[in-house]
């Protein structure tokens, strides 16, 4: 019988996730480089409880939706509407604005595990890996250390970090096929193809599905074997044209703009910068 | 003293940067954290071929583009969309922290809240608001050859941020090599803090004033050069 990962429907897809489960959500923080419509369709199933482990806690989709990104809902669907009960997380909270998940952390609502992103990537890896844990230098002499073994190796000293393994893990990739093989797109590879397979089940979110043998196997990035379930984006984006209501996410973008506008000036001036 | 220098002129973000970016050498790579340091991308020396590495996994991207002209699929680690550029290749997030805490990475540019004397670095928690990021800056700190912060020299209270002991949570002990503010530029090195460079206008006795630990002039301490 011809292998078959793909299912028909975000919901379905997400269908056996129950509250209390711990998910890996993949890419990096920017809306483009995670599952967007699996958070979606996790958030309407109504499960609660969840422990999360991912880079950002999300921005809030007014961010987005500045960008114009087809998709815009992030991390902040689950943080706002109060899913998630222990974030496993690398940078939660924005220099630029307070966001959603940093009120509820204030507030007591949230527990978190901050964890260096370069060991938040390893200690998913060793998961996937079948590994007990890794020793990594990074942390030391910091608060990361606390409790930690600590180990010296040809005379540097390393902290035992332990896998973080988790019951699913989703990920978005630009392209899949039927049995599970992924290719991404750019700089929304990030942290997709490190989770795939390190959890019980894997589900990727594709912008499209090729058939068999569509892929070139010298640049697929993710064998098939460490993805369960494939389900595909709609082909449009739904016509969305949300009025942008969000203070912050407004006055973050205009000094940004404003920034990288004198920058490009700045450069322009002193002969640095050609386009 | 310290209340008739709040006046004084100091460099903008984009002067520092641009005297961030005469640090970098021709052939280095280089990772360049949020804020100042990702300006610095727009200013790299005539003649200088550099590396931008960034954690998202990518390395060998362009400038940074022109708001809302850019492919949200290549950005910088802030976000920020930039220009595609030969020789440009894409990873996952586990490759991109091997090159950092690997030792691939010649510098690493960050902000910081507070430097002290021997070079440990306070940037993740966000001093008024009690919480932080670690996000990829303990991996950089770590794992950089050189590290190079650019910051304000003091709080908006006109406080040191240069200080013999950090007093907020620090990212990692002993790793900063040079400190680049907007008026003076520091060495950190086995003898203390030196005084390299000053912002136009200013003395180093100005500067010492706005510096909790002592700073030791170089004898050939001057103005701040920008290209």
């Amino acid at each position: 019988m011809p292998i078959n990962k793909i299912v028909a429907s975000f919901d379905q897809a997400v269908a056996d996730i129950e509250d209390g489960a711990v998910i890996m959500v993949g890419g990096f923080g920017t809306v483009v480089s995670i599952p967007s419509l699996l958070l979606e369709a996790i958030y309407r199933k109504g499960v609660k409880n969840l422990t999360t482990v991912s880079n950002t806690s999300g921005f809030g989709a007014d961010v987005w939706r500045m960008q114009e990104a087809p998709f815009p809902e992030d991390m902040d669907i689950l943080v706002r509407n109060e899913r998630i009960k222990k974030a496993i997380v690398s940078a939660p909270v924005s220099a630029l604005y307070v966001n959603n998940f940093e009120k509820l952390l204030r507030a007591g609502k949230i527990e978190i595990e901050m964890v260096p992103q370069g060991t938040l990537a390893e200690r998913v890896r060793a998961a996937k890996a079948g590994l007990g844990g890794v020793y990594v230098p990074v942390g030391i002499g910091t608060v990361i250390e606390e409790g930690k073994e600590k180990k010296v190796i040809d005379g540097r000293e390393y902290l035992l970090e332990l896998p973080i393994k988790a019951d699913f893990a989703l990920i978005h990739a630009r392209k899949g096929d039927r049995w599970g093989n992924l290719v991404y797109r750019g700089t929304s590879r990030t942290f997709n193809p490190t989770m795939a397979g390190a959890a019980r089940v894997t589900i990727a979110e594709v912008d499209e599905i090729v058939e068999l043998g569509e892929l070139d196997p010298e640049t697929i990035v993710t064998p098939g074997v460490y993805v369960d379930r494939v389900v595909a984006r709609p082909k449009i984006a739904p016509a969305e044209e949300a009025e942008i209501t969000d203070a912050r996410a407004i006055e973050s973008r205009r000094r940004y703009e404003a920034e990288i506008e004198d920058s490009i000036k700045a450069a322009k001036e002193r002969g640095l910068r050609h386009d | 003293m310290t209340d008739n220098l709040q006046g004084k002129q100091r460099l903008d973000r984009q002067i520092i940067a641009l005297r961030v970016a005469k640090e970098f050498q021709d052939g280095e790579v280089v990772n360049l954290g949020a804020g100042i340091p990702m300006l610095a991308s727009n200013f790299i020396p005539a003649g200088r071929e550099v590396v931008f590495h960034a954690e998202n996994g990518v390395l060998g991207f362009g400038e940074v583009t022109l708001p809302g002209e850019g492919d949200l699929d290549l950005v910088n680690a802030g976000g920020q969309t930039v220009h595609a550029q030969p020789g440009m290749c894409f990873f996952g997030h586990d490759e991109s922290f091997a090159i950092i805490r690997g030792g691939h990475l010649d510098t690493s540019v960050m902000g910081a809240y507070q430097v002290s004397e021997k070079g440990d670095l306070a940037n993740y928690m966000i001093p008024e608001r009690e919480v932080g990021t670690i996000g990829g800056a303990m991996d950089l700190a770590f794992g950089a050859k050189k590290l190079i912060i650019a910051m304000n020299h003091t709080t908006k209270e006109g406080e040191p941020r240069i200080v013999k002991k950090c007093s907020y949570l620090i990212t990692a002990p002993k790793c900063v090599d040079l400190i680049v503010t907007d008026i003076a530029v520091i060495e950190v090195t086995d003898r203390g803090l030196v005084l390299k460079e000053v912002a136009p206008g200013w003395t180093s006795e100005e500067v010492q004033s706005l510096t909790e630990p002592t700073l030791i002039v170089d004898p050939d301490c001057h103005d701040i050069e920008l290209m």
